[in-house]
């Protein structure tokens, strides 16, 4: 805020040019089209990047998934109908990612689904665990939300690289390991240790941003119910089954339709933490989606596309469960 | 919550049931005991790790502080020599500096007596005396020397592209929230549902079409294709659109009145009002672009244009890993997120709790 009073005097002059230019141009417009078309106006810079950038992408990206060969231009890309849904779903065996002709893909949707399982699981479980200790009546309770809370603003390539250092062969966790009698162990390149690892890794740089939404959905509760419970004798766990949870279940669905969103579109931590290492073991969908169209040799843009549709109608599905899901409960709620 | 705030005294006095803490909050303290030191420590051991030097961080199992070996200037030598204490025949201890090592042999000579004749010394009788030490040169290097890691750049095009995005957004959506919260037009809840169903559709869904846009415009390798593609924010969208609802239309009519363009009341009265709103935006916005990964992975492939989160990766995916020129940048790479933490604590926590979005 300091900053901004020192470059106000030269910022401010610039700024209030600018402002009351536009208010040249745009006085006429409004006497012509009046005071509620000016809304057309006031939306239209927001609508242009949308259109552009977010609305006809979604449009070329079900086109692209019907062509073919390595340009990028469509004029150049030949169209190739669904053959590229048909490399993707070409497998002998749907339960064996090897049996399939893009085996990378499978086992990258095999990967995810795992990797969702169990990383939804761990980040609601523990950031409940967490709101309900930091709900508590505790000292420093600010300081505590703080250090939960900060590994969630952490860029993924800084997390990715905290933690690279603390599992790396010589690093302090094997350390600490052998300290306490174990054995050290490249705990990156064991194929059933890697899993475990991206998973923590990433619970712990983002449990604090669903610590903090079960925190308000926590506070929100009104005291009266807790003093009322006590005075018919429910103890502490009583006072969880029978008033915390019903009341915090419309928040916890939040949290766990956002957190199901999140992990489906996991890439970059991963990305810089294993590469989808050791082998493939830890890729998932979203690099398979890169890699295929950005980072191979031969950009291959149409299956790219195509394996793009699949994790976006994933999402589109988890959506609209949620809405549907959302609506019952608030019904019954 | 202030009021259930405690203060030391009050905790220490805490009764329950006469009998000190009850389990409850024991387990509670464990817990955020544990939590603590599992969330903070990693950040710690990185920080503590970015001092040591290149010998320092091979060491296993590894040091807490960082560790140097002593130098000392000894006359007649022009550099200065690395401090031993080495062990004698007898047991005695004496501490030499080392003039060269050949083979398992070294070369040692008495700082006090620097004219005397070299002393041979096996080298599994002497060890190295360490200090304390932080190794600044981590830090100072990447500036200067390193070839592959341009650090200025990388922190010019990071800064460019947090600063100028975020401005772009704050000031197009709030636009376009006052016309959906504001005005009457045909259209209007259509273009609403328009931008608010895409909430949940990442970029990452149509990577490659957005790719042929950028490059078509000519901004592959340009800091505008990471900075406008991701500037409509559905998010900001909703947020400002239902703080501006709260404001009262009244007030827009009065300034109508006193012959205020729409424009004027923008700028004069919605802007101004939605200060809050547009503070917790700001901070999402800023988080966002800092630590942006895939998009400006795939935009920029030229190293001068790298963002400073491109860049250390590219940097720590080199064939050899300099950890401690890595660990020193990563520092560097959360430092300003780390500081707006410490200063809009508050806002930022409040702003996620009150939105559920980041």
């Amino acid at each position: 805020m300091r900053l901004l009073t020192i470059l106000d005097p030269l910022t401010r002059p610039l700024l209030l040019f600018l402002v009351s230019a536009v208010d040249t141009v745009l006085k006429p417009i409004q006497r012509r089209v009046g005071i509620d078309r000016m809304g057309y106006f006031f939306v239209l810079p927001n609508l242009l990047i949308f259109g552009i950038f977010v609305l006809f992408p979604m449009l070329l990206n079900v086109y692209y998934a019907m062509t073919g060969g390595t340009k990028l231009f469509p004029a150049d890309r030949p169209f190739v109908g669904l053959d590229n849904f048909a490399t993707l779903f070409e497998c002998e065996n749907f339960s064996q990612p090897n049996s399939c002709r893009e085996d990378l893909f499978w086992r990258g949707i095999f990967n995810t689904i795992q990797y969702v399982v169990f990383q939804v699981f761990a980040i609601v479980l523990f950031s409940l665990l967490t709101a309900l200790a930091l709900n508590r009546r505790i000292i420093a309770r600010g300081f505590f939300r703080s250090v939960f809370f900060y590994p969630v603003l952490l860029s993924p390539v800084v997390v990715a690289l905290i933690w690279k250092w603390v599992l790396q062969h010589e690093g302090v966790l094997n350390a600490i390991v052998e300290l306490l009698g174990g054995e050290s162990k490249r705990w990156l390149l064991d194929p059933n240790w890697a899993m475990f690892w991206v998973v923590f890794v990433s619970v712990w740089a983002l449990m604090g941003f669903y610590t903090l939404i079960l925190l308000a959905g926590l506070q929100s509760i009104p005291p009266e119910l807790y003093e009322a419970s006590s005075i018919d004798g429910a103890n502490m766990l009583q006072d969880f089954r029978f008033v915390t949870m019903p009341l915090l279940m419309p928040t916890m669905f939040v949290v766990l339709v956002l957190a199901l969103i999140r992990a489906v579109q996991m890439f970059d931590q991963i990305y810089v933490l294993t590469g989808g290492g050791p082998g493939t073991r830890t890729q998932l969908m979203v690099q398979y989606i890169y890699t295929t169209g950005f980072s191979n040799q031969i950009q291959l843009f149409g299956l790219s596309a195509a394996a793009s549709m699949v994790l976006g109608l994933s999402l589109l599905i988890l959506t609209l469960l949620q809405l549907r899901l959302g609506n019952q409960s608030s019904l019954a709620g | 919550m202030q009021s259930e705030r405690l203060s030391i005294t009050q905790f220490l006095s805490l009764r329950s049931g006469g009998k000190g803490l009850n389990v409850a909050d024991s387990l509670t303290y464990l817990y955020l005991t544990v939590g603590t030191i599992l969330m903070f420590g990693p950040v710690l051991w990185l920080v503590a790790s970015s001092f040591k030097t290149q010998a320092g961080l091979v060491k296993y199992p590894p040091p807490l502080l960082p560790y140097q070996q002593v130098q000392v200037e000894v006359a007649g030598y022009d550099e200065p020599l690395p401090l031993f204490s080495v062990t004698g025949e007898d047991g005695s201890l004496r501490e030499l500096a080392q003039v060269r090592r050949v083979g398992i042999e070294a070369q040692m000579v008495d700082p006090d007596n620097p004219a005397a004749d070299a002393i041979k010394v096996n080298i599994r009788q002497r060890e190295p005396i360490e200090e304390v030490k932080l190794a600044w040169e981590n830090y100072l290097d990447p500036l200067v020397e390193l070839e592959n890691f341009d650090f200025f750049t990388y922190l010019k095009n990071s800064l460019l592209v947090t600063t100028i995005a975020t401005a772009i957004t704050l000031v197009i959506n709030s636009m376009a929230a006052f016309a959906l919260s504001k005005y009457r037009f045909k259209g209007r809840d259509a273009i609403f549902v328009l931008f608010i169903s895409t909430l949940m559709i990442p970029i990452t869904v149509i990577l490659v079409p957005v790719f042929l846009v950028i490059t078509s415009i000519g901004w592959k390798n340009n800091l505008w294709g990471v900075i406008i593609p991701g500037a409509a924010t559905p998010t900001g969208i909703f947020l400002l659109r239902q703080y501006m609802l709260t404001i009262p239309d009244e007030l827009l009519d009065a300034a109508r009145i006193d012959g205020a363009s729409e424009w004027h009341i923008y700028w004069r009265i919605i802007l101004p009002l939605a200060r809050p709103a547009l503070a917790v935006l700001a901070i999402f916005s800023v988080m966002w672009r800092w630590n942006d990964f895939l998009w400006p992975l795939i935009v920029l492939s030229q190293n001068d244009y790298f963002t400073l989160q491109v860049g250390l990766n590219a940097f720590q995916g080199e064939l050899q890993i300099q950890w401690h020129y890595v660990l020193a940048m990563t520092v560097v790479t959360l430092l300003p997120i780390t500081l707006v933490f410490a200063f809009l604590q508050r806002f930022i926590t409040t702003g996620i709790a009150t939105t559920g979005m980041k």
